[in-house]
């Protein structure tokens, strides 16, 4: 019983979960029972894969020791990318690998640099924040270029499901969440990947390819990254260029709020996604509360904090347990 | 098959204009159990480094059962059955005991090439089985590293080499850092391993500690080796006036 409750307590994710049971009870409460009624769910659901989708690549990442601050660029580069070349004559599916590559190709850069110059993965990808971001604008002349209807856009954003409940963004997240928390604790590859993270010198030592791992966690975070960003492109209807500004510090947020440890090693797919759910809930409770919309950045950077000290405070709790290893 | 098992020829290693060794050779005999000692910067670690692939020698040649080898990488030594033990033991804290054991040598349920799905049961079932083999009792394969001492780590250390048929276990200061107590743990695996057929190179620079568990004595000063004995046929007293 008690090595069970310890187990329990060491779950990095186990905080956020509580802290989102919590919330939802208030928010209910505040909102004269509108929060969780159908209506409400469907918007909430409707939004979530956008950000949790970039939360759990920069949970990957961050597992495996390294950073990605310019998810929020590539984001709004992605689907630029599709919606230029699709303009140009491009079809559909031509036009979407070619976003692809171009996440590919960033998230290659960033692993690159990062490795080969033993740079911070802050620093690389600080710089290719702004160079993504520039890069969305000048190809997009300045303006969002039209989307073209040829897109299948319901079998990425269409509602489905009993009473339309929930749109095909959905499925997809759910799909990708559950291959990469597969991929992170019971493949190989994911246990190289906290190896890596947790210690690099005794991964390399053992024989793990480190520099390979990080480069695939980089590419991986691109990727997933852009993929939001597609799905909230079509979602509006329109590439504008501005799109994910800030993003990449909410996903860092989520991926923290849910146990991620800044240093690597530690961390879970559930957990990034528990905080990009937390920091949902929260922007649409406090709006459905009367509360001052303006208060949502507070309520996330104090929730970011809170969730760390709590993890910190239960690990230690669950360390002073003494069972028998 | 009398060819020692390891065997340096001639080894030479430079490091950015320091020279780390300098010619040097020695034979390493099937079951022995070697204590490497020097001070730091004496040539030790640098030996140690290009017999677990962390380098490729300058100069001269490693043959392994007479046959000439070319260590490229830590997971070629691995392959080719020498394993090392660091100080800081190569393990990763934040991981069970049973993924730590199994860490870039994971059995696996089904793969396309190096990936696949872990077969976790495996694990959990060979590494107490792996542990119990090294006279260690743990209740649970799934704990973390992190909860175990220094010495129950460098334990679960041995018991991997020895779980993957390591020819040539390799350790590396592995008693730094540990208490007396945990200290004697660790010499006792060293002793032990000779009735496991495996050939052990232990480095230390305390001197008891290699005199209590070691066969024969190599010392080595400035990059190159300055002595060589059994240990019946020596003192610590001498191997001090060497260094």
């Amino acid at each position: 019983m008690k090595r069970l409750l310890k187990i329990y307590l060491q779950k990095p994710e186990l905080a956020g979960a509580m802290l989102l049971v919590l919330l939802v009870i208030v928010f209910q409460q505040q909102s004269d029972g509108i929060f969780l009624n159908a209506q409400n769910l469907r918007g909430v659901l409707g939004i979530l894969p956008e950000v949790a989708l970039v939360a759990i690549g920069v949970t990957v990442l961050m597992i495996c020791g390294e950073f990605d601050l310019s998810v929020g660029s590539v984001f709004a580069l992605m689907p630029m990318v599709m919606a230029v070349s699709m303009g140009s004559g491009l079809p559909f599916a031509a036009a979407v690998a070619l976003g692809f590559a171009a996440c590919v190709a960033i998230g290659l850069v960033n692993g690159f640099v990062t490795i080969r110059f033993a740079i911070p993965s802050f620093i690389t990808t600080l710089g290719m924040l702004f160079m993504a971001r520039s890069l969305t604008v000048v190809i997009s002349g300045g303006f969002p270029p039209p989307l073209s209807p040829d897109i299948p856009t319901d079998a990425f954003v269409g509602f489905v499901g009993p009473g339309q409940m929930i749109r095909m963004s959905f499925v997809w997240f759910v799909v990708i969440a559950t291959l990469v928390s597969v991929m992170l604790s019971r493949t190989n590859v994911g246990n190289w990947i906290k190896a890596t993270g947790g210690f690099h010198e005794a991964a390399s030592s053992m024989g793990i390819p480190v520099d390979r791992v990080k480069l695939f966690c980089f590419v991986l975070c691109s990727v997933l990254a852009g993929f939001a960003g597609l799905l909230q492109v079509l979602r509006l209807g329109s590439p504008l260029p501005s799109i994910g500004e800030g993003l990449e510090l909410q996903a860092v947020a989520a991926a923290v709020i849910g146990g991620t440890a800044l240093a690597g090693g530690i961390g879970t797919v559930l957990g990034g996604v528990l905080g990009a759910l937390l920091i949902r809930v929260i922007d649409n409770g406090l709006v459905l509360s009367r509360v001052d919309a303006n208060w949502f950045k507070f309520a996330i950077g104090f929730l970011t904090i809170f969730a760390v000290v709590a993890n910190a405070w239960l690990l230690s709790r669950a360390k002073r347990m003494k069972v028998e290893t | 098959m009398n060819d020692p098992i390891l065997s340096c020829r001639n080894l030479e290693k430079w490091y950015s204009g320091v020279h780390a060794l300098k010619n040097v050779s020695l034979d390493i005999e099937r079951g022995e159990a070697l204590g490497l000692v020097g001070d730091n910067g004496a040539g030790k670690s640098t030996l140690i480094k290009l017999l677990s692939g962390v380098h490729l020698p300058d100069g001269g040649e490693i043959r392994m059962d007479g046959e000439p080898v070319r260590i490229s990488s830590p997971r070629r030594a691995m392959d080719l059955g020498i394993e090392t033990i660091y100080q800081y033991n190569s393990m990763v804290p934040n991981m069970s005991i049973a993924r730590n054991l199994f860490i870039g040598r994971e059995p696996m349920k089904f793969s396309v090439g190096r990936f696949g799905l872990l077969d976790l049961e495996r694990m959990s079932r060979e590494s107490v089985e792996a542990i119990a083999n090294v006279d260690m009792h743990l209740r649970s394969p799934d704990a973390l590293l992190a909860e175990l001492s220094g010495g129950q780590r460098q334990g679960v250390a041995i018991a991997r080499a020895m779980h993957f048929k390591s020819r040539v276990l390799i350790l590396d200061e592995p008693t730094n850092h540990l208490s007396v107590k945990e200290t004697d743990k660790v010499i006792g695996f060293v002793r032990g391993l000779r009735e496991q057929g495996i050939t052990g190179v232990f480095i230390s620079h305390n001197m008891h500690h290699v005199f209590e568990c070691c066969d024969r004595i190599v010392a080595m000063a400035r990059g190159e080796i300055v002595l060589d004995r059994r240990v019946g046929e020596t003192s610590i007293d001498e191997v001090h006036t060497y260094l």
